[in-house]
């Protein structure tokens, strides 16, 4: 069996990158993918509760998906979904997979903290901090292979960065001249700790600098200042200079949909989300020159698009009983017995 | 006799320890403000204060590593761990180092740190978030490992974890936090690494751990409608392993059925089968028979999530068929 892994065929045609509307259009999408979300849970029809929205940081994901190209590929932390849609994915796999629904990417079995796509690139979310980091150097030494300039790109939070890998990371890539991205989502939040209480270096690009590698922050209001960010180290990139980015916006609601912020105060959180790139970049095409009724149509499209996502998820059929034992191992390869087969030949016995 | 949940019981068991001796002091992500991502020590930085509740950065193996450093000048700390899935990440400080430092030193000093996690299925959390790892941590010598199933264990368990000389791994069940039970915490109690019997029955014996215990309580209930009498034993802790009262129960009674939330294959039932095979043999009517984990990862999906560990079901029906 050849590995399709690698290959992100897929991914979304080329699009014209500098057009506020494309930006606003996509951040807009995964601001009302996640309200659906949060529908999808109070109506009993999400696998569990560990989800994790990621209303307040659409210009990380739009704002660096954008200097992404196909073949690129990449990695995410348990916040994802805005990034897994801003390279392209249909939302209603991706709400079926939230739902750990058949009809799903995963076919139900990753949900919202390990979904993936081959196809598009994403390599896989991850629901353990830092997990997904390390990926990026060997998807790095792979495109370096293969010679086709092709980047990889992983995507955590600012929590990640305080966990070691990340370092070892950041070092064989530089070490490896490797074609890789870092892009620290720093919503100021890990769980109901403040970046201030998880570290005295607040300068997080600094940390990449040391190791050797090409550090920005930016700031997240604005989605074409954080895509010119993003394109600026992605250029290096592809030429084998791997970078960092950090991203500083605002994790607008709780950790996760039972977690109501208790730990932050409301004046706080209030002024935190005033920092609303959605809003922002609406409030520019309007100065610009469109029409507010024109956006709101736009909107009300997307609406269309997203409640669909939530009624194909929820018409959607559990995965078959026999299917959990499927792909533990390669498609050629015997499935584990089931512990009732075991039982049975136990108790067979006379 | 108070009403109390196993969060609330292992909260008291925190409570009284830090209150008795200032040496103990709790480590961990969100252990204090936040209050524990599963509540456990909520409350408890406004009584002690955040010297003694210690929150971190998202740092696995400097949290554990920080622990056993800890003990080995004079402290006595708790380090949590908010899954037991992320133990691979400190592995190397749970195994390498805080397993083996009396031993490799020649026994100058020892690890006195307990380990609190949780783990298990429950609640759609992935593959990364609901597994029943404690055969990882059985399987090197130098760890103790507990694992309570009852309101009453939550807190004596971990009072005793925190009197062991040696590094405790203390892995609580996620889905057992909101059980509550009536409890007298003066009433006597079995020992440190003594087994309980929570039922008494002449037909087979049920062996098993943590929530399991739960699951052939309501089997062996199931099974007495149908006239077939179970004891059910709940080991409490894995090492030191009570099998004694393993082996004592087992001869009595001539069958035997282990029964564990992890994977079956080299696992807890694994050993303890083995082990009832080796030591009782003479004594078995039958194969004992093990009902545990299927052999894959943990989905997401609600129904695959509960076809992949046994059910009060399964237990019944193979103790049935064990027993006919
Ligand atoms: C290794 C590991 N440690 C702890 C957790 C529990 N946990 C899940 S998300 C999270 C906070 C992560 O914060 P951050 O990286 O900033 O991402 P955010 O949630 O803000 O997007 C924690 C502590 C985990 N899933 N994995
Ligand atoms: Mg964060």
């Amino acid at each position: 069996m050849t590995q399709t892994a690698l290959r992100a065929t897929s991914g979304p045609a080329p699009r014209h990158n500098s057009d506020l509307r494309e930006l606003y259009t996509q951040m807009r999408r995964v601001r009302t993918f996640e309200e659906r979300v949060g529908e999808l849970f109070v109506r009993g029809q999400s696998a569990g509760s560990m989800l994790h929205l990621s209303i307040g940081e659409e210009s990380a994901a739009v704002g660096v998906c954008a200097t992404m190209r196909q073949g690129d590929t990449f990695t995410t932390h348990h916040r994802g979904h805005g990034i897994f849609l801003a390279r392209g994915a249909d939302p209603n796999r991706m709400m079926a997979e939230i739902g750990g629904k058949e009809t799903g990417y995963c076919h139900g079995k990753g949900g919202s903290m390990h979904i993936a796509d081959m196809g598009l690139g994403h390599l896989g979310a991850n629901a353990i901090v830092g997990g997904g980091i390390p990926a990026v150097v060997g998807a790095g030494l792979a495109s370096k292979r293969a010679g086709k300039g092709d980047v990889s790109v992983a995507f955590f939070g600012d929590g990640a960065m305080q966990q070691g890998i990340l370092y070892e990371s950041m070092n064989m890539a530089a070490l490896w001249d490797l074609p890789v991205l870092f892009v620290c989502i720093n919503n100021q939040y890990g769980m109901g700790t403040h970046i201030d209480q998880a570290t005295k270096g607040r300068e997080l690009h600094l940390r990449a600098r040391a190791f050797g590698l090409q550090g920005e922050t930016v700031d997240g209001l604005d989605v074409t200042e954080v895509r010119e960010a993003a394109q600026e180290v992605m250029d290096g990139a592809r030429t084998g200079q791997p970078g960092f980015l950090a991203v500083e916006c605002y994790r607008f609601f709780g950790h996760a949909r039972m977690d109501k912020s208790p730990y932050r105060k409301d004046e706080d959180e209030a002024l935190g989300r005033q920092k609303d790139p959605v809003l922002h970049a609406r409030a520019a095409l309007i100065e610009s020159g469109t029409e507010a009724g024109d956006l709101d149509a736009l909107d009300r499209g997307i609406e269309a698009e997203m409640d669909q996502a939530i009624d194909f998820a929820v018409a959607s059929g559990e995965p078959p009983l026999a299917s959990m034992f499927r792909d533990v191992y390669g498609p050629d390869e015997p499935e584990p017995e089931p512990v009732r087969t075991r039982i049975d030949r136990v108790l067979a016995r006379e | 006799m108070v009403q109390m949940t196993y969060r609330d019981a292992l909260r008291q068991a925190l409570r009284d320890a830090m209150t008795e001796d200032d040496r103990v002091l709790v480590i961990g992500e969100e252990v204090g403000r936040y209050g524990g991502a599963y509540g456990v020590t909520k409350g408890l930085i406004e009584e002690f204060g955040p010297d003694r509740l210690l929150d971190t950065p998202i740092s696995e193996p400097a949290i554990v590593g920080a622990a056993v450093g800890a003990a080995m000048a004079g402290l006595k700390p708790v380090a949590e761990l908010m899954y037991v899935d992320f133990i691979g990440m400190t592995m190397d400080q749970l195994g390498n180092q805080a397993a083996k430092i009396r031993y490799m030193f020649g026994g100058q000093i020892g690890v006195p740190m307990v380990l609190r996690t949780q783990g298990g299925t429950g609640r759609s959390a992935g593959a990364q978030h609901s597994q029943s790892l404690e055969a990882y941590v059985l399987h090197t010598p130098g760890l103790r490992l507990a694992m309570p199933a009852t309101v009453a264990d939550a807190y004596h368990l971990l009072r005793g974890a925190l009197r062991q000389p040696d590094p405790v791994v203390f892995i609580e069940h996620k889905a057992l936090y909101t059980l509550k039970e009536e409890v007298d915490l003066s009433s006597p109690v079995p020992d440190w690494g003594k087994a309980a019997i929570r039922r008494r029955g002449d037909d087979l014996v049920i062996v098993t751990y943590s929530r399991q215990v739960h699951n052939a309580l309501k089997a062996a209930q199931d099974l007495s409608e149908r006239g077939i009498e179970a004891t059910v034993i709940d080991l409490r802790t894995l090492n030191p392993l009570d099998f004694d009262t393993v082996r004592t129960e087992v001869e009595r009674v001539g069958r035997a059925m282990v029964v564990s939330e992890g994977v079956m294959t080299a696992g807890v039932a694994a050993e303890l089968s083995a082990r009832i095979h080796e030591e009782c043999f003479d004594f078995l009517h039958d194969p004992v028979v093990r009902v545990a984990g299927e052999d894959i990862p943990i989905s997401v999906s609600v129904a695959l999530e509960a076809a992949s560990v046994p059910t009060p079901a399964l237990l019944r029906e193979t103790a049935e068929r064990l027993v006919a």
